[in-house]
């Protein structure tokens, strides 16, 4: 008996296993533009605990 | 350790679409578009990249209650001809897969949504999910005839949470859509029940169709009727509302009304000569008049930020 490289499983599940994956990238894309806009938006000068103190202003 | 011996070669293999269709992507269709005019009529601009992230994560909430809800309804399900075809009763998708799809997309979806727009839309969202899951699937449904208007409020929450998602609160305009939904929604369901005649007894689950009978689902249709045209209609002199709302309304309002009329006038008689037409023919109307509805909010909303729309 060969050694088949690909079980007969993973035909099986290619569609599945491929949308997942496109699934889990689109995923990951949209937590690193979500972080970007977040950061890029904040608003240093009005945090809660005043504004963030760089070696800059001290 | 793989689940290979669980489904043999030859036996069917449930596909992404199988998994997908435990989202009920029709009912997800509804909540985003919703959301979306909640999220958009708000004052509050909201940045498209978090916007999107945000109705997204209110989808696959919405989506993680429907699977929830199929997880839980697998037994009326297999009865109702409406829905033998769904994913469980179909033997696509075995019940502890839809489970586990509907608590990790709800965890994920409550989770994301607080980290995309803030808290309280979160708290919304799980509050909605557990609504529709819990309350209205695990216990109104079976319980009460009213089920339908009880558990109408979780199809309603979407645009409350979309406006949550703008402004970070809670306010009247916001309630105001949620109540446009909330009065549709029995209407809509009881002509269903009036031409799906058999499902709900077979299954039985306690619809008004089947505890009070066809004449009182019948004089029901009209009076919620009456109250959801004057919610409606009024809606058009506030602040989500404009000429071009009033008009949209007024119109979609005498239609829905006569629809009513003529649905409270019938007898069974002369629905089933011609197969429950007047019926189906609400029905159909029921679903362009909230979908009108909620375009008319949002062309106001829109050509508010040119400086028309509104009243303004």
């Amino acid at each position: 008996m060969s050694i088949r490289a690909e079980h007969e499983l993973h035909t099986r599940r290619r569609g599945r296993n491929l949308g997942i994956g496109l699934m889990l990238g689109g995923f990951v894309l949209l937590v690193m533009a979500l972080t970007y806009v977040k950061i890029t938006n904040i608003d240093f000068n009005n945090l809660p605990g005043g504004a963030i103190q760089t070696q800059e202003s001290k | 350790m793989t689940d290979m011996s669980t489904t043999p070669a030859g036996e069917y293999e449930a596909q992404l679409g199988d998994y997908f269709a435990l989202l009920k992507p029709r009912v997800m269709q509804l909540v985003v578009f919703t959301a979306v005019v909640g999220m958009l009529a708000a004052p509050v601009p909201v940045h498209p990249v978090i916007g999107f992230a945000s109705i997204l994560f209110v989808a696959i909430g919405a989506g993680a209650s429907g699977a929830l809800n199929m997880w839980w309804d697998a037994d009326i399900d297999a009865i109702m001809r409406r829905t033998q075809n769904r994913p469980i009763p179909s033997g696509r998708v075995q019940p502890k897969e839809a489970l586990a799809i509907g608590v990790a997309l709800s965890g994920l979806s409550v989770m994301m949504l607080g980290l995309a727009a803030n808290l309280l839309a979160a708290g919304m969202l799980l509050f909605t999910i557990l609504f529709y899951a819990v309350f209205y699937s695990m216990w109104l449904k079976r319980a009460t005839p009213q089920n339908i208007v009880i558990g109408g409020a979780a199809g309603a929450f979407p645009p409350v949470i979309g406006w949550i998602i703008a402004t970070g609160s809670f306010s009247i305009e916001a309630w105001l859509m949620f109540a446009l939904i909330f009065m549709w929604t029995p209407p809509h369901f009881w002509a269903l029940a009036l031409f799906m005649r058999n499902d709900y007894d077979d299954a039985k689950v306690p619809m008004l169709t089947v505890t009070h009978g066809r004449r009182a689902t019948r004089r029901h249709i009209l009076a919620y009727t009456v109250l959801l045209v004057i919610l409606a209609v009024g809606t058009g002199f506030t602040a989500i509302g404009g000429p071009i709302y009033l008009v949209t309304s007024a119109v979609l309002n005498g239609m829905f009304l006569l629809g009513a009329i003529r649905i409270w006038q019938r007898d069974e008689n002369d629905s089933e000569a011609d197969n429950f037409q007047v019926e189906r023919k609400f029905f159909r109307l029921s679903l362009w008049y909230l979908f009108l509805h909620f375009g008319a909010i949002l062309a106001e909303a829109t050509l508010r930020g040119y400086g028309l729309g509104g009243w303004a």
